[in-house]
């Protein structure tokens, strides 16, 4: 192609690649969407998303707020870091409480409890009711098959819904950010991060995570396969054994229904080389709701889950 | 450890799906309970065998109908290198999505059968691979095992191609025998084809040399976004942000900010992690000037012996994606680097039989699918390259004012 004698040292790490190609996007966001916000869990995913997004913009301030959906089923730990960080940050928190919307009647708790599907309307509404046009979220192509075809700026109309058949092609890095009124965008910007890549990033930066992703003892018991921890939230039938073991959270969704997994790794260092050792999907291992059916995420996503 | 993005072409027939099947389990990258998701499913429609292809087909149509309807990403890495697959179907009807998954590759794959050889469709993938300058172009022949592993058969369908490319900008070819059912030349050298000398494909991938595809030589930095911080510590700061889409910067450079042509100096280039000595692309750093000129979105930073092209006359190449044919006389917009404009379609010169190669000039549209060659007038001025000399600078996206999809894809020929 070009000539050049500069030699292989005009190359990027895989984490520096993926990293300037995450600033280019959240950038982009900023630069052409009028309301952006970024979901913000206090997730692993988004808090190298917000990481991110600070990096982006330093030294000036992150020019967008952060939106939690609280369902209300959380973990102490996170819920705690979440308002650590957005403090350090400097962001504006809003939050969304599925937990009032079950009180005034917009959605209606779910026979098995979980409240993964019902926080889709309040995502929805909280979004309306702020003006947000863009929500920036932390999903990736490698967490799930219905997530590995779509988009990194990916169209929803005005009920939230997305359409796979309908997407818009996105060639180089060219992002189409044109929104009618009434529609909206959802921005992945990491969407080509797998976990060994988060983890392997959170490793290199220094990045802070809540303890529950570490090693820890916890009591817990066993169902359909996996190992759930005794929560307020999730307590174990008469049947299920309680027992005391060493393990870490993997993911840190709805606190009623995400499972634990044994694990010694007490460090991000320790958590990458079992992550890249790793035989089952983070979400296969965790996540209760996504085994319902071959076609669950993309159901959920069609209806505006994110 | 780098990363490489391939695009992946060629039908189900061929044995693609099979093929990113054994890459990601010989790779060790499927993950057992999917194994155990896809040998249900495919126990559940009566399958003899598991289907790798259900690894890749994520959507209910998918399943339901066996086809693959859009472009998929994989991820996988081994100790080397960090690979993203774009698997992109291969029917005609999804041109569009091959295109897609070409404009971020390093790599193509186009797989062949060695029972069929070179069929249109393979010229095709080949057109499309050297159409949007994807580097490297692996030819796999596939099933191999089913010709008896015959070196003639080998040999004649790498000299057809040779050929075939020869009319094409193909800068670096491999062919590679494999059979992708059996292993064979995918992951480790095949011992039923003595004869092949060359690395199994798995082997080629991880050693081809991608950091001198970048274009080294001529700056090019589309301001993206203008970072001043409204604080009073740092009250005159001003910083402009954005992914370097060619050359290499440096702090002390003199350099050009177009359109407006004003000179300046890099005062710094700087990150959230420190000040940097030098940037290349694709970084994404902020630049920031000894003097204060005007800059805002859209501008950019070169040298002054080295420019792009300002010009609102555009020829290029396009691909056009809208079940809506394009006509001379279209207005649409268009997004080229960090720059928006409308562009008004002046002259539709041709269409190009992607495969035959043949510039059909009696042609007034473009229909969904279909290449062409455009002239357009835009409202304000690119800064343009020519495609083949840069990607970034060379590219851009037509989108309907109306329905805000994205309809084309375009490279640059030449602005005057």
């Amino acid at each position: 192609m070009v000539e050049n004698d500069k030699g292989p040292r005009y190359n990027l790490t895989q984490l520096k690649a993926l990293e300037s190609e995450a600033v280019y996007i959240i950038r982009e966001v900023a630069a052409e969407l009028e309301r952006p916000a970024l979901l913000f869990s206090g997730g692993k995913d988004s808090i190298v998303m917000l990481h991110l997004a600070a990096k982006a913009f330093a030294p000036a301030p992150v020019p967008f707020p952060v939106m939690h959906i609280d369902t209300g089923h959380n973990f102490d730990e996170v819920l705690e870091f979440r308002d650590e960080m957005v403090k350090r940050i400097g962001v504006h928190l809003v939050v969304g409480s599925v937990q009032e919307a079950i009180d005034r009647g917009l959605v209606q708790e779910e026979p098995n409890g979980s409240r993964n599907r019902i926080q889709t309307p309040v995502l929805l509404e909280t979004a309306e009711k702020n003006g947000f046009n863009a929500l920036m979220g932390g999903a990736r192509r490698d967490e799930e098959k219905a997530r590995a075809k779509e988009r990194v700026f990916s169209f929803r109309d005005e009920f939230g819904q997305w359409d796979p058949k309908n997407q818009r092609p996105e060639l180089w890095n060219l992002y189409n950010t044109k929104v009618q009124v009434g529609e909206s965008i959802r921005v992945f910007p990491i969407s080509n991060w797998t976990e060994l890549d988060i983890w392997s990033y959170i490793a290199h930066e220094g990045i802070k995570v809540p303890s529950i992703y570490y090693a820890h003892r916890r009591e817990v018991f066993e169902r359909n396969g996996m190992l759930f921890g005794v929560h307020r939230f999730c307590t174990p039938h008469a049947s299920e054994r309680v027992f005391t073991e060493t393990v870490r959270y993997r993911t840190v969704g709805d606190a009623s229904l995400t499972a634990a997994v044994r694990s010694d790794a007490a460090t991000a260092d320790q958590v990458v080389a079992e992550v890249a050792t790793t035989r089952i999907t983070e979400r296969g291992a965790t996540r209760g709701d996504d085994q319902v059916s071959e076609a669950a995420m993309e159901d959920r996503k069609k209806e505006g889950y994110f | 450890m780098d990363l490489l993005r391939f695009a992946t072409a060629g039908s189900v027939d061929d044995g693609k799906s099979t093929l990113i099947g054994r890459m990601l389990y010989d790779s060790k990258s499927i993950f057992s309970d999917q194994l155990e998701s896809i040998e249900r499913t495919s126990r559940d429609r009566g399958d003899e065998y598991t289907d790798l292809a259900l690894l890749t087909d994520g959507l209910r149509a998918e399943r339901e109908q066996g086809i693959t309807i859009d472009v998929a990403y994989r991820y996988f890495a081994t100790p080397k290198r960090k690979f993203i697959i774009a698997d992109t179907p291969g029917h005609i009807q999804y041109t569009r999505n091959m295109v897609t998954g070409a404009s971020t590759a390093d790599v193509a794959i186009v797989l062949v059968d060695a029972r069929k050889g070179l069929v249109e469709q393979s010229r095709r993938h080949a057109f499309l691979v050297s159409l949007l300058r994807v580097p490297h172009l692996v030819l796999a022949i596939n099933k191999m095992d089913l010709v008896d592993w015959s070196e003639e058969v080998y040999e004649s369908i790498h000299a057809e191609f040779v050929e075939f490319a020869a009319k094409l900008d193909i800068t670096d070819l491999a062919v590679i025998p494999v059979s992708a059912l059996k292993g064979d030349n995918v992951v480790t050298r095949s011992s039923n084809m003595p004869w092949y000398e060359g690395p199994a494909l798995m082997h080629h991938l991880e050693n081809i040399h991608i950091a001198s595809d970048r274009n080294l030589v001529d700056v090019r930095f589309p301001v993206q976004y203008v970072i001043r911080p409204h604080q009073n510590r740092s009250h005159d700061y001003r910083g402009y942000a954005g992914q370097v889409a060619g050359g290499v910067m440096r702090p002390g450079d003199d350099v050009l900010v177009l359109p407006s042509g004003l000179p300046s100096r890099i005062a710094s280039i700087e990150t959230a992690d420190g000040p940097l000595a030098e940037a290349y692309a694709p970084m994404s750093v902020v630049v920031r000037l000894e003097d204060d000129v005007d800059i805002s979105r859209g501008d950019m930073i070169c040298r002054a012996n080295n420019q792009p092209t300002v010009s609102q006359d555009i020829d290029a190449m396009v691909c056009w994606m809208s079940d809506k044919p394009l006509r001379a006389g279209h207005k649409l917009a268009i997004k080229h680097t960090t720059r928006n404009a409308r562009a008004l379609v002046k002259e539709l010169h041709y269409e190009l039989n992607i495969n035959t190669l043949h510039r059909n000039s009696g042609v007034d549209d473009l229909k969904l699918n279909e290449i062409g060659r455009v002239r357009l007038r835009t409202t304000s001025p690119l800064l343009a390259d020519e495609y083949r000399r840069n990607r970034q600078t060379g590219g851009f996206v037509l989108i309907d004012e109306f329905s805000n999809s994205t309809v084309g894809a375009g490279m640059i020929v030449g602005a005057d």
